[in-house]
């Protein structure tokens, strides 16, 4: 008898264990790809960062077209995932329709606010590091031209373009800042050639330092920086190891610590909704240092940037945002 | 605009007018002999996959092109298998193929190399390198023209130099041998051929297959001349802009190179200014990108000229019994 009760309550812990496992943090990768070696891989490192130190497991999904966000969020849900965290401004209308349907489930959005009560939402500042990048472009530049290929044209690359240039200009008043957007649809998070091609022409045009925000387009543009011998700006993820003479630096953008903060808040219950901007301060954004750069990278310029990253830390240096009032004071878009 | 603006805005040109130009030789074989390809695009792209692949694998881009040829003209055989031999319906082997590419090549690239549906970045030997044209150092100093030779028309890879050597290829094929003869008489009138004893079947096949191996060129030029490596569907509509470039040209070969070289034009102009200025208007970049499509349109529509497609196209031969 105690045998069997010993079995019972054996089997019920299981099944309750069996009960916590089900409610896994979800992760949806958004178009570009898990390993665009930029924005969705920065949130995959994330995930498998909390991964490795709890031993938990999460679902993840990737979406194959636009088509499938909704359907896609809504599955993760229905499957038991909570919170769902969903990368990139393009799933801000879709998640505001869906959010309301799940009341139990709690959503975490990467790069856009979504004003529901189960919806975290997390920004960065994006301004705040293209200007720390846009400084050390105008300081690396001989050429006094540096330029900027952006992907698809939407306010948030416009908010890192903007940022670079307010950057460039405060380092040197007269330097001519290049810009250009790979297109209008999503297709230009995927187009190399084209955003080589562009690289070319900015060269063409003076330019030796590159800043590309452009998801996988950015792989081409780093390339031609390569090639062409000029330096280059990776964004989101760590992207120096790519072309070690040659790239300045990365703008980082620290997806994978929304994420795995997500998916520990998850695990504590600690789970805030509401906006939560992601600044230089908490490290957020920033520039990327490691062996692969530091050749290219003097003590002046790097003593300028931090100087600069105090004073925006503490309000003395302000950057203008351009999601705030879609305008750019120092470059026209 | 300086002369300087314009020799690289050429140079571009040249670069971006290639592969359209590739893909639309291929279309102009493929049509003429009465076999419509709106697999053009999915062609190019398992080209790029497999061109820039193995070219990873094995570090020589000269066997990863001839993957990539091998691809391409693989898939032409499924396209001529379900249209000539099966008699299906050319359209929808065209966008089966289109999806199939898109597919496959994202699965093979995540199985064989687990970087996200990508290829390792190709160095060295295993892209293609730019070559100089003779003398291309010792005309530059020449005025206007030496600029242009050394800057614009040199430098680039030698498959560039391929897809302007196949215009002339293409138009001495067709218009003057035999086999040109018969393959432009079975996309118009394929029972006359018939009765003249010269098979159907076998003309349409070599037209495909060289559609193949030219969309095999077009593929290996994007991943391993233009970019460094596949990346995920990274034709981005090529094959189309190539497709309207077609009807554009009126499926002749000397238009064909211009109608390219006029959408590469547009696509370095664009590139290169965010408006244009005309001094009395601005055209925006979004307008100058349409216009290759604008145009085609307006071609279609007969306002220039009037392009007449090959007359048995897209109908499938049934020999009469």
């Amino acid at each position: 008898m105690s045998l069997m009760t010993k079995f019972l309550t054996a089997a019920a812990a299981t099944a309750l264990s069996a009960g916590a496992a089900l409610a896994e943090p979800g992760l949806i990768i958004d178009l570009g790809g898990k390993f665009d070696k930029s924005f969705n891989e920065s949130a995959y490192t994330g995930a498998q960062r909390w991964v490795e130190e709890t031993g938990g497991d999460y679902m993840e999904t990737e979406l194959a077209s636009e088509a499938q966000r909704e359907q896609t969020m809504r599955r993760m849900a229905e499957r038991g995932a909570n919170p769902v965290v969903v990368l990139g401004f393009a799933n801000a209308s879709t998640l505001e329709q869906v959010a309301p349907d799940y009341p139990d489930t709690n959503f975490v959005i990467v790069d856009a606010v979504v004003d529901q009560p189960n919806v975290q939402s997390i920004v960065f500042s994006e301004h705040q590091g293209s200007y720390l990048v846009g400084m050390m472009a105008a300081m690396a530049s001989e050429t006094g031209t540096v330029s900027f290929v952006g992907g698809m044209d939407v306010p948030l690359i416009r908010k890192f373009a903007c940022g670079y240039a307010q950057g460039a200009k405060a380092v040197d008043e007269d330097i001519e800042v290049i810009a250009n957007m790979t297109g209008t649809t999503p297709a230009a998070w995927n187009d190399p050639v084209k955003g080589g091609e562009l690289t070319r022409s900015q060269i063409g045009q003076g330019s030796d330092v590159v800043f590309a925000a452009a998801g996988g387009t950015g792989v081409g543009v780093l390339q031609a920086a390569a090639d062409e011998d000029i330096m280059a700006i990776g964004v989101d993820s760590n992207q120096n190891y790519m072309h070690p003479d040659t790239m300045l630096t990365s703008m980082v953008k620290r997806v994978d610590n929304a994420v795995y903060d997500a998916f520990t808040a998850a695990d504590e219950g600690t789970f805030e909704s509401g906006v939560e901007v992601k600044g230089l301060e908490d490290q957020g954004v920033g520039y990327a240092m490691d062996e692969y750069n530091e050749s290219l990278v003097t003590d002046e310029m790097e003593a300028a940037v931090e100087e600069a990253k105090a004073g925006i830390i503490s309000g003395e240096i302000e950057v203008h945002d351009y999601t705030a009032d879609d305008s750019c004071p120092a470059l026209s878009l | 605009m300086s002369f300087l603006d314009i020799i690289q805005i050429l140079d571009s040109t040249i670069r971006l007018a290639t592969p359209l130009l590739l893909a639309c030789l291929a279309g102009l074989f493929s049509e003429r002999s009465g076999v419509v390809d709106i697999g053009l695009e999915g062609k190019m792209l398992v080209a790029a996959f497999f061109s820039a692949a193995v070219a990873a694998i094995t570090g020589s881009v000269w066997i990863g092109l001839l993957a990539g040829i091998a691809a391409a003209v693989v898939f032409s055989l499924i396209h001529g298998l379900a249209s000539i031999t099966f008699r299906g319906d050319q359209l929808i082997s065209g966008v089966a193929i289109n999806f199939l590419a898109a597919g496959m090549t994202v699965l093979i690239a995540q199985d064989w190399f687990q970087q996200g549906s990508r290829t390792p970045a190709l160095t060295g030997d295993a892209r293609f390198g730019t070559i100089d044209l003779p003398f291309a150092d010792a005309l530059s100093g020449v005025p206007f023209l030496g600029p242009l030779y050394a800057d614009a028309l040199s430098g680039h890879t030698i498959l560039v130099y391929v897809g302007f050597l196949a215009v002339p290829a293409t138009w001495y094929v067709l218009f003057r041998t035999r086999f040109g003869l018969r393959l432009r008489a079975v996309g118009e009138n394929p029972g006359a051929v018939d009765t003249a004893g010269v098979s159907v079947v076998r003309l349409r096949y070599a037209a495909v297959l060289i559609c193949g191996l030219l969309t095999g060129l077009a593929g290996a030029y994007l991943a391993t001349g233009l970019a460094a490596g596949f990346t995920k569907d990274m034709t981005a509509g090529r094959g189309f802009i190539a497709l309207a470039a077609l009807i554009f040209a009126k499926w002749r070969p000397w238009y064909a190179l211009f109608a390219c070289l006029l959408f590469g034009f547009l696509q370095a102009v664009s590139n290169r200014y965010s408006t244009l200025d005309l001094g009395i208007i601005e055209i925006p970049n979004a307008f100058v990108l349409a216009l290759p499509y604008i145009l085609t349109v307006v071609i279609l529509a007969g306002f220039v000229g009037r392009a007449i497609p090959p007359r048995a196209g897209g109908q499938p031969y049934v020999k009469e019994r």
